[in-house]
């Protein structure tokens, strides 16, 4: 049971102090940039093409990296969850290897991967499509970085759905696919969902990765990086304001949709 | 119907070893035992969910270890998670329709929740029904499922008392039209009330296959009979007395009173050892039933002595050491039994 405010003990206090330094922590800076923004400079940078265009090249790619890869790791995830394997944690602890490697690493990986050298890269070429400064390419390096959050997200949502619902089901004459579409997947649909929502956030965010593979065409992270190493703090904090506006804005309405449909 | 040949199957350190039994159409086949001894292993052997490492299953004459789970027509109801969370009480029955591409599925929705009882809760999702109705929808979608053979793990161990004797009626009532049931549970009042037959199953072997009343007249093992508890197991008929709130249990000769509310008929009746007690002569009490006999057999119980006193069928009564001796009881001794109308207890 949550206790009530009655309830507070001298040492809820110094967590709650502590809490709000780190809520601090978190808001001042994006509040503080926002502070540091004029009407005028912000007007200009929105009616900036580039700008726009970043913004959305972000938005899409990111969404694109999201759909395709989660093609992949919705299988994988319920795999993992479900069977046990030889070397099963070795496969757990490949999957988070994005997440602990500096992502300019994770750039110039992926990069070696798709360069036009390579078997991919060739391969690729036959068919006319470009990973290096194209849009493949990012989409390639924000899944490469961001696929762990998904596959984690599945993984736990897949195994919190008891296995006697599927063996029910399986006993009704159901085939072992419409098991899968029909009980497995929207059961473990939240935990999926969240990591969806992570991933594509954490994909369109990312920097390191993505310049690497592709410094143009330009994503927002690269743009607002241009900026600032060009021109200084003055004119990237604009881009970096519209930027994080529109992230936010994306995120609170996936929160709040998918606050509705659990309601 | 269903013929089990020696299977045994290995997880870990259990093992379910060389259980062999056949049950017949029409059969309510009850495991009895006790928690961790194998009961929901072996159905989910039955049920083709898993392989067993060795043996044969066969299902209407035909092996089924081969056969693919959807193929086999085998319905299982668990205690718990038994129906989908995220669909209502019509989708639910309507699942196994929908799997098997039948087309007029919204009557035999209808029909089978009807058979159920469950007709007026068909929009209502899992997590507003009561016990009872989960269990209702649930045994209304393996008739959808067009299972003619049901296995029951635990199915009314999370239920309350009157919930769990009105599904008691209704799987009497599948079963005698035409549902073969197999029941694993370890409350020995569902199996005496429910069973045609009864399988005790210990350390992952079954151990006794018989008839309820042989199963707790003769004990095969010390397990059994420490497991079930029950040494009075009588089988008679229940018949109302005219102006009296007693009823007559009549067994061989004798007639024992009893103070029940169940319908007259065919029943069981049992007498807890330690609510009889024996006196060398009779006894003017509270207690409907005095029955003259003979001592036959004297033997320490966990608690206490087991005193069998035959009156024309063996009687136990278990008393203190020290009574044994005030009473100066001996093998072979005439004695009084008395005990209360309202501590017979009858099952049907």
């Amino acid at each position: 049971m949550i206790s009530g405010i009655k309830n507070i003990t001298p040492l809820h206090l110094v967590f709650t102090f502590l809490g709000g330094v780190l809520l601090l922590f978190i808001v001042a800076p994006v509040a503080g940039m926002y502070f540091n923004t004029t009407a005028a400079g912000l007007t200009e940078t929105i009616n900036d093409e580039a700008v726009r265009n970043s913004v959305w090249l972000s938005i899409w790619t990111s969404m694109a990296a999201t759909v395709i890869f989660s093609l992949l790791a919705i299988p994988l995830a319920y795999i993992l969850a479900r069977k046990n394997f030889p070397l099963k944690n070795l496969v757990n602890g490949i999957i988070d290897i994005p997440i602990i490697i500096p992502h300019s690493a994770a750039g110039i990986a992926v990069l070696g991967m798709v360069t036009r050298d390579s078997f991919l890269g060739k391969a690729a070429d036959l068919v006319g499509l470009k990973f290096v400064g194209n849009p493949a390419g990012i989409i390639v390096a924000m899944a490469f970085v961001s696929i762990p959050f998904l596959i984690n997200a599945a993984r736990d949502g897949f195994a919190s759905v008891p296995e006697r619902y599927e063996k029910i089901a399986l006993t009704m004459g159901a085939s072992p696919v419409r098991v899968f579409f029909t009980i497995s997947l929207p059961l473990a649909w939240r935990s999926i969902l969240s990591g969806l929502i992570l991933m594509w956030g954490r994909g369109m965010s990312e920097f390191g990765a993505v310049i690497i593979v592709a410094y143009n065409p330009q994503t927002a992270p690269v743009l607002i990086f241009e900026r600032f190493t060009s021109y200084g703090l003055k004119y990237s904090v604009p881009a970096a304001v519209v930027f994080v506006t529109v992230c936010l804005a994306l995120f609170i309405i996936f929160r709040m949709v998918r606050k509705k449909k659990d309601a | 119907m269903l013929s089990v040949e020696n299977i045994s199957y290995k997880i870990g350190r259990f093992e379910l070893k060389n259980i062999s039994f056949t049950v017949d159409k029409g059969d309510y086949f009850v495991i009895l035992g006790l928690s961790g001894v194998g009961k929901s292993l072996l159905l989910e052997n039955l049920a083709g969910l898993l392989k067993p490492d060795s043996g044969k299953i066969f299902l209407r004459g035909k092996d089924i270890s081969k056969e693919k789970i959807q193929d086999l027509n085998i319905s299982i109801v668990y205690q718990d998670a038994v129906l989908f969370p995220h669909k209502s009480v019509y989708e639910n029955i309507a699942y196994p329709l929908k799997s098997r591409g039948i087309n007029n599925v919204k009557e035999l929705v209808m029909k089978y929740a009807a058979q159920t009882g469950i007709a007026d809760k068909l929009d209502r999702m899992p997590e507003t029904l009561s016990g009872g109705e989960i269990q209702r929808t649930a045994f209304a979608r393996s008739l959808a499922s067009g299972s003619d053979i049901f296995l029951l793990d635990e199915p009314l161990s999370s239920l309350d008392s009157k919930s769990a004797f009105e599904l008691r009626t209704l799987l009497r009532k599948l079963n005698r039209e035409g549902i073969t049931i197999i029941h694993v549970t370890h409350s020995y009042e569902e199996a005496i009330s429910l069973a045609s037959k009864i399988g005790i199953m210990e350390n992952g072997k079954l151990v006794h296959v018989d008839l309820p009343q042989e199963i707790f007249k003769h004990p095969k093992s010390d397990f059994i009979a420490h497991f079930i508890g029950v040494k009075n197991f009588l089988k008679g008929e229940l018949k109302s007395i005219p102006n009296n709130d007693l009823k007559e249990f009549n067994v061989n000769e004798l007639s024992i009173f009893t103070l029940t509310d169940i319908d007259d008929g065919e029943a069981f009746l049992m007498i807890s050892p330690d609510e009889i007690s024996i006196s060398n002569k009779t006894q003017e009490t509270s207690s409907r039933n005095h029955f003259k006999g003979r001592i036959t057999d004297i033997a320490p119980a966990r608690i206490g002595v087991d005193i069998t006193v035959n009156i024309g069928l063996d009687v136990i009564a278990v008393i203190s050491a020290s009574s044994l001796v005030e009473l100066d009881l001996k093998i072979g001794k005439e004695v009084w039994i008395n005990f209360k109308a309202s501590s017979c207890k009858i099952y049907k």
